[in-house]
């Protein structure tokens, strides 16, 4: 009994003394003395993860080189580190708990749309900053989200008018089933007909589907000349297995993905890829001087077999771009920043060119890339926009859009 | 009739692929009463262990005998999933006989244990097993193609049936196992070790998952969620069947297998998913007891 009680008031001196801990170092404010608190939010276990470490590693390098190189506005970056788990509902948790306990600056992180939906409003109430590395599918802008992957119109909408002056006439359309390939889909819908290509199929595949015979039947039977693809995750090692057990290749059935980078391009295989189409706005490959420093020092710091991709070098980007607003905001503070960002001036002498925030919409202006998959494994580009396109997620300037009255799907 | 040949087999495969993934369970589950809910990760195990055999393979031998590794991965799966389900039936299911509710809750324990540790060990990102060149591509006659990864795989099923047929039914320790499974005391008071023969039916279970994991590495990506893509129309198999007949899985994997197919040609994959369980849902409500049932003396059936 004794023992008991004197258990029990250990307890309550153990709690209070946290309770105090926590008072004294919590509320630190995220620059004080000579560091600045940032965030990194990403999946480091559950099926997500195997994306997100590779965009996390990006972020930690630019952080690293910032630091060498002087840090921000004469601090050095220091980062916390959160695992969102794969979970959205833990993405929001952890959001919460970097903004209100760790007090940092502003988080790098999330993947999927689902995470990066659930952390939004916590973003948006504690008016902090979230940096989204990752093209998606559009219909959002957000005044505390600045998005370094690309918009629809700078990844799917030049891929599909890249179709068309090609040849191409007949389009099946394949995706996994969730929100990303559906509004893709829609919006693919939509210029198709403005284009006059003819959409002979769409299919939806479950997120843990492992059998893609009934697809592919359904495929020979459609006989389109492209199949815009969509899919995520293992569905395409699957999907691409099976057809080259059909002895397909990409002459049979060419196609045009979304969602291969470099990364999937390796578990797939080459082999079996080699010849495909994909579009982004960067490729390991991509010749620019910045690139080459890049690639070498993102293997040096991983190894020489880690491989450089779009979201990698978006992720990359954020990381300059924050710091260079927050340069010319000359404070580290939020409502500084965004007013930064706001004039439409930052920029970023990236690996795929200059990037450049756009002050409406908080997306980055980019150069969109076709490429093929050769066999080495890497990403040769085909064609290649002149110059950076313009961020446009709602895609108002473009009439058969506005016409389709598209609506984001929730 | 080129699409309708080709769904038929489409069908046979995907019956086929569910059925070897449902045959370890038809043990555990069907002969044993355990509800093993990390059956998929024993299948999991068995895809990682031909991806491990492979590159031990590229390191040893030269490229031209490289296609050997498939057979001696096959082996090598069974045992080590054999081993494995030796080892967990008597640290924890023996533990819990009787008390199913109980090892169904330890087992999806085990099932998420298992899951992590193929995390940490073989990172998140999926690997690739290369098929041996002879199972590459595909055989075509008139307009259809079937793929030699799924013929082999047709070829592996009736195999590891005959096998199962064999030690069930026509061997002295089938013999024993059944007789503890219909009747525990009245074996016991036989002489029979039940006991021993517990922990070698679950052993041999859960072998055949890791010769189920060795086929499905061959048809797409291996991550550490590989087996519950599985497991769900395994455990619909075995239970449409009826617990505890071979016959009985491999007319419900029939069943779902060619439902499934057939409804997705006419549907879309997330429809197909609904109509089978439906299927199921509305055949077990008519029969529980599933398509065939053992008759028993036992005064507990």
């Amino acid at each position: 009994m004794r023992n008991m009680k004197f258990k029990k008031v250990i307890t309550l001196a153990m709690a209070a003394i946290l309770a105090l801990g926590s008072t004294a170092c919590g509320n630190k404010g995220a620059s004080d003395g000579d560091t600045v608190k940032v965030g990194l939010l990403h999946s480091l276990t559950g099926s997500m993860a195997i994306s997100e470490e590779a965009v996390r590693d990006a972020e930690v390098l630019a952080i690293e080189e910032i630091n060498e190189s002087g840090g921000v506005l004469g601090k050095q970056i220091e980062y916390v580190e959160e695992d969102g788990a794969s979970e959205p509902s833990t993405f929001a948790t952890k959001a919460e708990k970097l903004i209100d306990s760790e007090g940092v600056a502003t988080v790098f992180g999330c993947w999927t749309s689902s995470s990066r939906k659930a952390v939004k409003s916590i973003f948006e109430d504690y008016n902090n900053l979230l940096w989204y590395p990752v093209q998606y599918e559009g219909m959002e802008s957000s005044e505390n989200i600045v998005y370094t992957g690309a918009a629809p119109n700078q990844q799917i909408v030049p891929a599909v008018e890249y179709l068309k002056d090609q040849g191409y006439k007949k389009v099946f359309l394949l995706g996994s089933d969730y929100v990303f390939p559906r509004t893709a889909n829609m919006i693919i819908e939509a210029q198709a007909k403005e284009l006059g290509l003819e959409i002979v199929g769409e299919e939806y595949a479950d997120m843990d589907q492992t059998d893609f015979a009934a697809i592919i039947a359904k495929i020979e039977k459609a006989d389109p000349d492209i199949i815009v693809n969509t899919l995520n995750g293992t569905g395409n090692v699957s999907f691409f297995k099976q057809m080259s057990e059909k002895n397909y290749t990409s002459e049979d059935y060419m196609t045009m993905s979304f969602s291969i980078a470099e990364e999937e391009v390796k578990t797939i295989g080459s082999d079996i890829l080699k010849g495909h189409m994909v579009s982004w706005n960067y490729y390991q490959t991509t010749d620019t001087k910045v690139n080459e420093k890049f690639v070498k020092a993102y293997k040096e710091k991983y190894g020489e077999d880690r491989v450089t991709s779009d979201p990698v070098e978006a992720a990359y980007d954020a990381v300059y771009l924050w710091k260079a607003a927050v340069e010319k905001a000359g404070s580290f503070e939020v409502d500084d920043v965004k007013e930064a960002i706001k004039s439409g001036e930052i920029s970023f002498e990236a690996p795929e060119g200059t990037v450049t925030i756009n002050g409406d919409n908080q997306h980055v202006s980019k150069t969109v890339r076709i490429g093929v998959v050769k066999e080495d494994g890497l990403i040769y580009e085909t064609y290649s926009t002149e110059k950076p396109v313009d961020p446009d997620p709602y895609l108002k300037t473009y009439d058969w859009a506005v016409k389709a009255n598209l609506q984001p799907i929730e | 009739m080129v699409q309708f040949i080709n769904t038929l087999f489409n069908g046979l495969s995907l019956s086929s692929i569910i059925l070897l993934t449902s045959l370890g369970l038809a043990i555990t589950f069907g002969l044993m009463r355990v509800i093993n809910m990390a059956h998929g990760e024993f299948v999991m195990i068995g895809a990682y262990t031909t991806y491990v055999v492979q590159n031990l393979f590229a390191g040893i031998f030269p490229s031209n005998v490289q296609w050997l590794f498939y057979f001696i991965a096959l082996p090598v799966s069974f045992l080590i999933t054999f081993l494995l389900g030796s080892v967990l039936e008597k640290l924890v299911i023996s533990r819990l006989y009787g008390r199913e509710i109980d090892s169904l809750l330890a087992t999806w324990g085990i099932s998420l244990i298992l899951q992590q540790a193929a995390r940490s060990i073989f990172g998140t990102q999926g690997v690739n097993v290369t098929a041996p060149f002879f199972l590459r591509g595909g055989l075509t006659i008139g307009g259809c193609t079937f793929s030699y990864n799924r013929i082999f795989i047709l070829l592996l099923v009736a195999l590891c049936i005959l096998g199962v047929y064999m030690v069930m039914y026509r061997s002295g320790f089938g013999k024993k196992m059944r007789a503890v499974m219909q009747n525990r005391p009245m074996a016991q008071c036989m002489g029979i070790n039940s006991r021993k023969v517990d922990n070698i039916t679950f052993a041999i279970g859960s072998g055949l998952a890791g010769i189920a994991g060795c086929s499905v590495a061959l048809l797409g990506s291996i991550d550490s969620t590989i087996g519950q893509s599985y497991i769900v129309n395994s455990f619909m198999a075995v239970v449409l069947g009826g617990v505890g007949k071979l016959v009985g899985t491999v007319l419900g994997s029939g069943i779902i297998g060619f439902s499934s197919i057939f409804t997705e040609n006419y549907t879309s994959s997330t429809i197909a998913k609904a109509v089978v369980l439906l299927i199921v849902i509305v055949f077990l409500q008519k029969r529980p007891q599933g398509l065939f049932v053992i008759k028993s003396r036992s005064l507990d059936e």
